[in-house]
């Protein structure tokens, strides 16, 4: 049900990143880009003593007028950024978590193989798929929305 | 034998060239003589005639039955026709042509070829027309779909079949036949035989030519061209197992072929190569995998890990991004490793890609690892486009937690090791421990080297143990973590190129994993606030020693005293603050004791010393056992800390070398011991002396050895903890002669080298000349 979903490096490079409206893509870069800051500042806001019990999901990271940012982090400081859009009211939280957490299955099934490379992009068919599945379900699940970004479009 | 059903012009051809072949009139026909010569002259290649010989039973019986002979006629036909030989395509492929035989002496069967051919011009649908190349399926037959036998004579089969299916399914007509419930869903047409008549086979290549369509038919059946590279970084010869696989008569033509196959051919393998067919593993093929699989790893029920894989497969050369989703493919449960099953699918996805054929999005049935065996799937991917993608997703490993699920085989060592550091982890440091130093030292000295350091501070002594050289030193290096911290590593080594060679050598030990494939070892890291979470770094996963080694690997809170062993965890953690204190004050008597160590405090040095210890320990250890004990005082402080360190370092040093050393036992833990006993012994154990290292190692090594079996319970009992003190003193004592010694080896060493390079430097305008 995501919008955009990006995988950002512990380096704050993106390893991979995908969005649904193709034309609206440098748009989404750009917040998934501010979001990273979001991201950072709820890290540190946890402190060091808590690194392991600190939480994954880091929630709503800011919400926008049309959309809605979701954050995740592992514990290798690899982010995942989801953008999903406002007017998908349907979406709950647990649905986020479930979404992150299908992400960072797939992310571990991308880094067991020993071909890839930590961090190189991510091109992995499988990884691809799951998300694409993901977004599909955006589509299918608020086609409202869609016609709210045609309306604004 | 099924039951073999002809058409009528079958039966009398067939019946014809029975009778010529017997020529007794036995109604046997032993294999040699004209049935040779009949079957050579079916212009087949010799391993398909043997390949028929044997599918109809003649091998077995020795000879040709009326039956045997028929079947055999049948698979000739079957062969020439392009496809694969498989006892039930005599019933199931339809339409078949005649078979042909061009030799001269079967002159007659070829003209009873060709006249049977004529007559059963509309058996088969084959479009009649020879020339039209095969792929045209169209017109022939449509669709048999499946299954398996159709009768022959239902000849009128021929459906139009839609142009679809003939690109598609001539090359299908393989899997329909290599599966025996025909199923094939995919297979639609693959009965088409591929049509052309009999007695213009021959001119098939040229036919073929003629419609590119035929040509993939062609291709489809047979393995992108020339598969002599079948596996181009395997030196088997494969090809002949693929080649085997499909229909070997096609050789002939497939040169020519291949020739104008290409293009179309890979388009039509594209398609074909969602079909089973390609992807099934023949026996050969298996045998070759399983025989690779071997070199990798004997044991046939365990795991390839992911690097020796990649390693493996890199040799393909492949691109990398192929590698990575043919490992995904074949990676069925997602654990970063391969089994048996799994890489049989993943090299016959390699050799199918190095052939021409492209990857699948989903895992073929075929190669799911349970069902690589089976030759049908249920539902094997019919679907012209996918293989079977049925089973791959549901059977998708379950979901795993993020933490790395992967490294499953390497995670069960990492958590024993870090429960043994953490339950060590707070563990005072042993006053005597005699007994568990002993046992490491056993153990170490047995070879359970790798494991010893998982910590990349620990120095890795299983190598040094078994070096008995100095060089050992060196190899802590290996322990990288430490050498680097420390960087002693050379000091000691008489030897300069040994140490480099041990440094190597110990490098690859120490980065060595159980199963060979370790990480490489995480970057030393000097600092002695070993983290719990930096212990659990995969060199620890390595040093799955002993507990007590990882105890002493884990990262040692800068508070926490050297711990002599991990094993000692359960007691000396209560006792650690105990015998922190001991040492304290042990320490703080040692430089009554040891006037002469100043620097006790001396932090830096006392990497250094651990380092030298460590690389003391090795050799010095061992020749200096007995000597050990005669500790000098200077050792002492040293021993009483070191006995605390030595426990750590002790490990580290005595596993390094010290073959009948005790110390062994410390040496694993000695790098995370540094931090601590900074600590504790401030002032002995930085003693820094050099000199001392060598005595120390044999002290201590001397010590350890002298002390039978250290208590675990020692910090309980005073007595007890004065007792093991006073046996680390020894031991420290003996370690510092050892560093002492050691030192004035290095000494030499030096001087040596300065007299070598004077020298060469006298030399050297000579040698301009």
């Amino acid at each position: 049900m995501a919008v955009c979903v990006a995988v950002i490096a512990k380096e704050n490079y993106p390893l991979y990143i995908r969005s649904i409206p193709t034309e609206n893509e440098l748009k989404f870069h750009y917040m998934v880009h501010t979001s990273l800051d979001v991201v950072d500042e709820k890290i540190s806001a946890m402190g060091k003593a808590l690194v392991d019990q600190r939480e994954l999901y880091l929630g709503l990271l800011y919400p926008t007028e049309d959309y809605k940012v979701y954050g995740y982090v592992t514990n290798s400081k690899v982010k995942f950024v989801m953008v999903v859009d406002s007017s998908n009211t349907a979406l709950r939280d647990n649905e986020i978590r479930s979404m992150f957490r299908k992400l960072h299955n797939s992310y571990t099934d991308v880094m067991c193989n020993p071909f890839y490379n930590p961090g190189d992009r991510i091109q992995s068919r499988a990884f691809d798929s799951m998300v694409t599945s993901m977004m599909i379900q955006v589509l299918s699940r608020a086609p409202c929305c869609r016609a709210g970004e045609a309306l604004w479009a | 034998m099924e039951g073999l059903t002809l058409s009528d012009a079958e039966q009398k051809y067939y019946s014809d060239l029975f009778s010529y072949c017997d020529i007794e009139s036995t109604k046997k026909v032993a294999a040699n003589g004209r049935v040779l010569e009949l079957f050579r002259a079916a212009q087949l290649p010799n391993d398909v005639v043997l390949q028929i010989m044997e599918l109809c039973g003649a091998t077995r019986l020795g000879y040709f039955g009326r039956s045997q002979f028929y079947i055999a006629l049948k698979l000739v036909a079957v062969a020439q026709s392009g496809f694969p030989l498989r006892v039930e395509s005599i019933n199931t492929v339809k339409d078949l042509p005649l078979p042909r035989f061009v030799a001269s002496k079967n002159e007659q069967e070829s003209r009873h070829a060709a006249s049977y051919s004529s007559d059963s011009e509309n058996q088969g649908s084959y479009s009649g027309v020879i020339p039209p190349p095969p792929g045209r399926g169209q017109v022939k037959k449509g669709s048999v779909s499946h299954d398996t036998v159709q009768p022959r004579t239902s000849a009128d089969q021929q459906e139009p079949a839609s142009p679809v299916v003939s690109p598609q399914q001539s090359p299908p007509t393989s899997p329909h036949t290599w599966r025996k419930h025909s199923r094939h869903p995919s297979g639609g047409n693959s009965e088409r035989p591929l049509a052309g008549p009999g007695p213009f086979w021959s001119p098939f290549g040229e036919a073929q030519s003629g419609s590119s369509a035929g040509d993939t038919v062609w291709s489809g059946h047979s393995p992108p061209p020339p598969q002599e590279t079948w596996v181009s970084f395997a030196d088997t010869p494969p090809t002949s197992t693929l080649l085997t696989m499909h229909p070997a008569s096609v050789q002939d033509q497939t040169t020519v072929r291949t020739v104008a196959s290409a293009t179309t051919a890979n388009e039509i393998r594209r398609q074909s190569s969602s079909y089973d067919d390609p992807w099934k593993i023949t026996d050969e093929q298996r045998q070759y995998y399983v025989n690779q699989f071997k070199t990798i790893q004997p044991d046939l029920n365990g795991f390839i890990p992911g690097s020796a894989a990649k390693e493996f497969f890199t040799k393909s050369k492949l691109p990398i991004l192929e590698l990575s989703h043919i490992w995904e493919l074949s990676d069925f449960d997602k654990d970063g490793a391969l089994t048996l099953d799994e890489f049989c699918a993943a090299f016959h996805l390699v050799v199918a890609r190095k052939n021409g054929y492209d990857l699948p999005e989903k895992l073929p049935e075929s190669l799911m690892p349970k069902l690589i065996d089976l030759e049908d799937s249920a539902d094997v991917g019919d679907q012209p486009g996918e293989v079977g993608y049925s089973g791959s997703p549901a059977e998708a490993p379950p979901s795993k937690s993020p933490s790395m699920p992967s490294l499953n085989q390497t995670w069960p060592e990492l958590n024993q090791s870090s429960e043994d550091t953490a339950i060590v982890h707070p563990v005072p440091i042993r006053m005597t421990p005699s007994k568990i130093h002993m046992q490491e030292m056993e153990l170490k000295r047995t070879g359970s080297d790798h494991t010893n350091p998982t910590s990349p501070l620990l120095v890795k002594p299983s190598d040094l143990s078994e070096e008995s050289k100095i060089n050992s030193s060196v190899k802590f290096a290996s322990g990288n973590t430490v050498a680097d911290g420390y960087s002693s590593s050379d000091s000691f080594t008489s030897d300069p190129e040994q140490i480099g060679n041990n440094v190597t050598h110990q490098r690859s030990h120490s980065g060595t994993s159980p199963d060979n494939t370790a990480p490489p070892p995480p970057p030393p890291r000097p600092q002695p606030s070993h983290s719990r979470s930096s212990s659990l770094d995969m060199n620890r996963t390595f040093a799955v020693t002993t507990g007590q080694q990882q105890a002493g690997v884990v990262a040692h809170p800068p508070a926490v005293p050297p711990r002599p062993q991990p094993s000692q965890a359960p007691g000396p953690i209560v006792h650690r603050p105990v015998d922190a204190d001991g040492l304290i004050t042990h320490t703080s008597t040692s430089p009554q004791q040891i006037p002469e160590q100043p620097n006790f405090a001396d932090f830096s040095q006392f990497e250094v010393f651990a380092a030298s210890n460590v690389n003391e320990e090795q050799d010095d250890e061992a020749e200096k056992h007995p000597e050990v004990l005669p500790v000098e005082k200077a050792s002492d402080p040293a021993s009483s800390l070191r006995v605390a360190k030595t426990d750590s370092k002790i490990e580290e040093k005595t596993a390094a070398s010290v073959p009948a050393n005790v110390s062994k036992g410390t040496t694993p833990l000695a790098p995370p011991p540094k931090p601590v006993r900074r600590r504790l012994k401030s002032e002995d154990e930085l003693r820094p002396e050099v000199d001392e290292h060598t005595q120390k190692t044999g002290v201590l090594a001397a010590v350890l050895a002298s002390q039978p079996s250290i208590p675990r319970s020692v910090g309980k009992d005073k007595k007890a903890i004065q007792a093991s003190i006073r046996r680390n003193k020894e031991t420290n004592t003996v370690l510092a002669r050892l560093n002492s010694e050691l030192q004035q080896q290095l000494k030499d060493v030096l001087e040596e080298r300065i007299s070598l390079e004077v020298q060469l430097e006298q030399l050297r305008p000579f040698s301009h000349l």
